[in-house]
């Protein structure tokens, strides 16, 4: 380099820097830090917050609109449908909105992983916190919690509008036998079901291959089993981590169900735990 | 101080690293030199703890990266600009990796003002140049004031003066008694900032030595001489102990002897000269004479002159 060139970059680039000095520390990196980078990082991504104000607009806005709908068409809907429908009024309220949330919850849990690998903020991630299960921990806690208040709030916004909405016709109630419960389980169904899709996004580390394989899973396989030949297609449907799951948002057992509301939530849950204790096993051990 | 010992990495049949042993000291640039695919990356990432290696260890003032109490007060790493997630601010960016090391919330601020990104610490980084990229990464790796800093081809892609910054940037952090370890694939870039030199080819060690050791050892003065008996002059500079190699129909390339030496043994020997002029082979020459054999794809070169001047 010759002096000339030197002057003409200026004294930015030929000055020593000097790095400001940071005082020592004590202790060491572990979870409390990583909670509140991971809090820091769901929050500072635009996409998320709007995507949970979207899908809970969407849900409920679409469930009130149906329902209004069946409201005005009471007189001239046929009598089987009205029966239908006074004996399961949350089918309509709860467990359309919760159809329609699952699938922004699912995307939005295998992004919680797989964001960081398509980016390539992993690396980053890794570097800062060497330690894998305690960033996969953080990651969990984080994502659950959030999932957790805003399924809760989604289920009883629903159940609340909803419930005016339908009220001429069909009267329900939070003390109606089952129905808290079923209000209170579909917050926390669209809960675990985050955090077995960010299980998913840990495993397959690549968001569309992710997504394919949690709706495919939620919205095909589980139907299809349901095609199964009679007493052991039977058992399997029932054992599918979804069907299973969402008995706990039915307020009264199906004749046929062979699982009751907080079981099949337990199978539910059970299934997630399997997905984690694979997805810790290969994101503790694979390269980053 | 970064150590490693028999460190080695192998995909399936291919071994990407090769048992390396070497030590990177504080105080010093020491540059990390090799061909693309080399292994330079890799090496790096298992000392971040990012890959694991299949054989031998590595650790960081005695200790494996994954065991480190605030990893990013001990190293910071640049491996990659890209490794940011887009929709994210740099503020944010940088704020989420210091709360894992329980870094105060102003140092922020002062490592964006250092690399001069304060003034878009608000944008998106999905909009930033290839430089601004790189400055962040700097920041990021700066944050926790670390004793130790990597940064992985870190002028590629960089305009002037953004390569002048980051090579002062490095000669900075050396002087204040810090480990600098950088990699390149370009002797040339070495030359410039390095004290100290680790060149690899093929995952293997080929020299570990100070830049001007290795200026000693590789570059060789050659001497080239034309001459109407090329013949005659060959036979008087081999009995001097000189190495005559012939370079088209009148020219030799005289190695082993001085330029003044070769003039008086021609004078001795009646041979005449028509041109006599030092050729001095440039360090970039040694670094791929050195590592000819472990490129792993190869060009045709055309004409295939190994020395020109």
């Amino acid at each position: 380099m010759s002096s000339t060139g030197e002057r003409s970059v200026g004294d930015s680039a030929t000055t020593l820097l000097r790095i400001p000095p940071l005082a020592p520390a004590r202790g060491r990196a572990g979870l409390r830090g990583e909670l509140r980078s991971e809090w820091t990082k769901l929050r500072t991504v635009r996409s998320t917050m709007w995507s949970l104000v979207a899908m809970a607009a969407i849900s409920v806005g679409l469930m009130a609109l149906i329902a209004w709908a069946l409201m005005n068409r009471w007189n001239r809907l046929d009598p089987g449908e009205r029966t239908n429908l006074a004996h399961h009024p949350l089918e309509v309220i709860l467990a359309r909105p919760v159809f329609i949330s699952q699938l922004v919850v699912a995307v939005l849990g295998v992004m919680v992983i797989s964001a960081e690998y398509t980016t390539g903020m992993i690396r980053s991630t890794l570097q800062s916190q060497p330690r894998r299960l305690t960033v996969l921990a953080a990651k969990v806690a984080v994502f659950a919690a959030l999932m957790l208040v805003v399924g809760e709030v989604l289920s009883f916004a629903a159940f609340f509008v909803g419930r005016q909405v339908i009220a001429s016709h069909v009267p329900v109630d939070l003390n109606d036998p089952g129905v808290s419960r079923s209000v209170v389980g579909a917050g926390l169904y669209l809960a675990v079901l985050g955090l077995f899709s960010l299980g998913f996004g840990a495993i397959l580390r690549h968001t569309a291959g992710a997504i394919t394989a949690v709706l495919g899973l939620v919205l095909i396989v589980s139907n299809l089993t349901g095609l199964l030949p009679d007493s052991w297609g039977h058992h399997i449907n029932a054992y599918m981590p979804t069907n299973a799951g969402l008995l706990v948002i039915q307020p009264q057992p199906q004749p046929g169900d062979l699982l009751s509301a907080w079981q099949g939530f337990g199978v539910f849950a059970g299934w997630t735990v399997l997905v984690f204790a694979v997805a810790a096993f290969l994101f503790t051990t694979r390269d980053a | 101080m970064i150590e490693a010992v028999g460190l080695s990495k192998r995909y399936g049949d291919r071994v990407a690293v090769d048992q390396l042993s070497f030590t990177v000291r504080p105080g010093q640039v020491t540059g990390f030199l090799g061909p693309n695919g080399a292994g330079k990356s890799t090496t790096m990432r298992m000392i971040l703890g990012l890959d694991t290696p299949t054989g031998g260890r590595v650790t960081i003032d005695g200790r494996p990266y994954r065991q480190l109490d605030y990893p990013m007060r001990e190293v910071g790493a640049l491996l990659d600009a890209k490794a940011i997630h887009g929709g994210r601010s740099a503020y944010h960016h940088l704020l989420c990796l210091a709360q894992t090391n329980n870094l105060p919330k102003r140092r922020v601020g002062e490592v964006l003002d250092l690399v001069g990104l304060a003034e878009v610490a608000g944008k998106r980084a999905k909009g930033f140049s290839l430089g601004m990229g790189q400055r962040l990464g700097i920041a990021a790796a700066l944050l926790g004031d670390p004793k130790i800093l990597m940064f992985d081809e870190p002028v590629n892609g960089l305009d002037p003066e953004g390569i002048l910054w980051i090579r002062n940037l490095m000669r900075s952090l050396a002087a204040e008694g810090r480990t600098v370890f950088v990699s390149s694939h370009l002797m040339s870039e070495m030359e410039n900032t390095a004290d100290h030199l680790l060149v690899i080819g093929r995952g293997r060690m080929i020299a570990d030595c100070t830049v001007q050791e290795f200026i000693d050892q590789n570059s060789e003065l050659l001497v080239r001489v034309r001459t109407p008996e090329p013949a005659r002059l060959t036979e008087v500079v081999t009995g001097a102990g000189g190495t005559a190699t012939p370079d088209g129909d009148d020219t030799l390339l005289i190695s082993g002897l001085v330029m003044d030496r070769i003039g008086d043994l021609a004078f001795d020997n009646q041979v005449r000269l028509y041109e006599l002029s030092p050729l001095q082979a440039s360090l970039e020459q040694a670094f791929m004479e050195l590592t000819r054999d472990t490129v792993e794809y190869h060009a045709a070169v055309p004409g295939g002159r190994e020395v020109s001047a």
